[in-house]
């Protein structure tokens, strides 16, 4: 895992000082809420409807022992005993006042953690692939470069205001885990067929939101000193030419679409031929230094195969549940990366306890040489565990509430926090989300159905994702009441696509039922070995369609 | 910084405190986390006064983002918000019945 030098520390030290003056002026009257709330922003810190959230950085979702340790403390004592992890890899606490949010700020510093660009018109945090570094289908590890970026997007002097906000991930693996193309910008690590050389393909103009779009590929195989170079000529064309004129227009997707992705691309190559490339180009020495941050840790040499595992699951059908739907194939032989659900049966999807992340500080101390990561699925992933030690470490999850054994299942749906906690949100998004694990809770039921992925969103803004689930879910206020329209064929990976409207919005409580008859299509249609998508594909959206009229049907 | 589109009356005034961040709402003397508490303006003159009342708090860096929420009274003499947001704002997250207002109250 990355540490941070004396100038990562120096400016993270530094910022917490700013902002804790800035805190201490707000508070005295001396700056208006017009001039604090961008400089609150910049630090992570929203106003919400119940109270002020604070938004921390976990870069590429990198976590460890101590940073959970200090997130539970935090937790204890300036919030209330939980935090929310989200679709960008960050954790949200939802009740920090504002007078503890420079004390909370000093306390992440303490463990190399902040908030810096967590919110605002600049960089957000840079996510990655929460296999990085682990799966087995991967050209090379992305942190290093996860890394690079997010040192040159802190504090980069020309984009930290830019039109809007601007989102970046990074894969490097031969399957997109990190939904690349909903992104402003996608970097993923390619080999060059004829030098052999790795490098990066460059994507841009994707995004979710009001406006869904599918990012591009800007260019196909850009040289690996030229990250830098390049990235800041892109930056530099939407910062110039993106528009201003409207908040909803802002984005690098709008610009890409209005130009079309071949005009855009001439700008930015006309941009990037014009920079002063040696001061911009990564420089391989620091790259180097970063990159040995991230050397595999000492694995030992196992047999592929664990008979101890066996024995276990053999003996322990729950286990065999786990092991079926949350381990994943690790490089290493005799390891796997285990996924620790955050999606226990009807409780609020990407909740943790201070308990809870304790207990998993001390599992990725223990079994995953101090590495624990959050996925973009608002799951915990432990990236090297031994295969020998996964019946122990279920029985520690089990025993905090952390055994489910549903990852990619129909349960496993990611929410944004909707009307619960959000004051953009048009509807609440949790509930439904409990109520359809409960309504599919059944483990027989859900490895019938295999891989589906639901989505929810509790507004247009799409934090939830729904646009690329499998089935998305929007929730949105119709004649004063919370309304939900449901979305089908949506996939945030390799076949990217963007979900179809089955029909009208309905009420909460005729969700699942909804759901249940999209499912029924799938069941009674699909062929041998297909997934949910696959036979979606196969069939296209009129059977489905068809099945939920029947529904919406009833409501009109 | 009170909303565009005044709201139907009567009408209470809720705000966000600057330091605690906490959702309050203006009440006979001040401010009170309770909803029960607070003042509700049933004709025109008493909406403005609120509304003046949250423009100086606001001015004096006591509280953020002052408007005016649209109620009806209950059996109890309670105002509760007409719209299911401002319930929700006036409560606590329907998800954590432990948390918010509605576990400090038991409302």
């Amino acid at each position: 895992m990355y540490a941070f030098d004396e100038f990562d520390e120096r400016l993270v030290r530094e910022r917490v000082a700013q902002f804790a003056s800035q805190v201490e002026r707000r508070l005295s009257g001396a700056l208006t809420e017009d001039e604090f709330k961008p400089l609150r922003l910049k630090n992570g810190l929203y106003l919400q409807l119940h109270a002020y959230m604070l938004r921390i950085a976990i870069p590429y979702g990198a976590l460890n022992g101590r940073k959970l340790r200090m997130l539970a403390h935090i937790a204890d004592v300036y919030d209330r005993g939980y935090g929310h992890f989200t679709t960008r890899q960050n954790l949200q606490f939802n009740w920090p006042k504002l007078k503890d949010v420079p004390a909370i700020l000093s306390l992440l510093a303490d463990v190399e953690m902040h908030c810096i660009q967590t919110s605002g018109n600049c960089i957000r945090n840079v996510t990655s692939d929460h296999f990085a570094g682990v799966a087995h289908d991967e050209i090379e590890d992305p942190r290093p470069i996860a890394e690079l970026l997010r040192q040159w997007s802190s504090l980069h002097p020309e984009f930290d205001w830019l039109g809007r906000k601007f989102k970046i991930a990074v894969t490097g693996a031969a399957q997109d885990r990190a939904v690349l193309k909903a992104h402003d910008v996608g970097v993923r690590i390619v080999r060059d067929p004829a030098s052999q050389k790795i490098g990066y393909c460059i994507l841009a103009g994707g995004g979710l939101g009001r406006t869904p779009m599918e990012g591009k590929v800007l260019r196909d195989f850009l040289p690996r000193e030229k990250l830098l170079s390049y990235l800041e000529a892109v930056l530099r064309v939407f910062n110039l030419e993106g528009r201003r004129d409207n908040k909803y227009k802002a984005r690098i997707k709008i610009l890409v679409h209005e130009l079309g992705i071949d005009a855009f691309r001439a700008r930015v190559e006309e941009e990037f031929a014009a920079i002063d490339s040696p001061r911009h180009d990564v420089d391989p020495r620091e790259f180097a230094r970063i990159a040995a941050h991230f050397a595999p840790p000492a694995h030992e040499s196992l047999p592929a195969v664990s008979r101890r595992l066996e024995e276990a699951v053999a003996k322990d059908e729950a286990l065999s549940r786990f092991v079926e739907h949350n381990l994943t194939r690790h490089k290493q032989r005799g390891y796997a990366a285990l996924t620790i659900s955050l999606k226990p049966i009807g409780l609020p999807p990407g909740d943790l306890t201070s308990r809870q992340m304790r207990a998993i500080a001390d599992l990725a101390e223990k079994y995953s040489f101090d590495e624990a990561r959050v996925a973009h699925t608002q799951n915990i992933v432990l990236p090297h565990v031994r295969l020998d030690d996964v019946a122990d470490i279920f029985a520690i999850l089990r025993a905090e509430g952390l055994g489910e054994a549903n990852a990619g299942l129909i349960t496993d749906i990611i929410s944004c926090p909707g009307l619960d906690y959000c004051a953009l949100a048009t509807a609440r998004s949790i509930p439904v989300a409990q109520a359809l694990a409960l309504h599919f809770a059944d483990p027989a039921k859900q490895k019938e159905i295999g891989p589906l992925s639901i989505k929810i969103s509790g507004c247009i803004n799409a934090c939830g994702h729904h646009h690329i689930g499998n089935i998305g879910i929007l929730g949105l206020e119709k004649k004063d009441a919370e309304s939900y329209q449901i979305t089908i064929g949506g996939d945030p990976g390799d076949s990217y696509a963007l979900g179809e409207l089955l029909g009208p919005g309905l009420p909460a409580e005729m969700v699942p039922e909804a759901v249940d008859r999209i499912v029924a299509v799938y069941l009674a249609q699909r062929q041998s070995g297909e997934t949910f998508i696959e036979t979606y594909r196969r069939l296209g959206l009129a059977p489905f369609k068809s099945a939920f009229k029947e529904i919406a049907d009833v409501v009109a | 910084m009170a909303a565009p589109k005044r709201p139907n009356l009567p009408a209470i005034l809720v705000a966000s405190d600057l330091l605690e961040g906490e959702v309050v709402f203006a009440a006979e003397q001040g401010w009170t986390r309770d909803l029960r508490q607070a003042l509700v303006a049933s004709d025109e003159l008493a909406a403005q006064a609120l509304e003046r009342f949250g423009a100086t708090e606001f001015l004096h860096a006591k509280v953020v983002d002052p408007y005016l929420v649209a109620v009806e009274t209950g059996a109890d003499g309670a105002p509760r918000p007409r719209h299911y947001r401002e319930v929700l704002r006036a409560l606590g997250p329907s998800v954590r019945p432990d948390l918010g207002k509605q576990a400090d109250f038991q409302i």
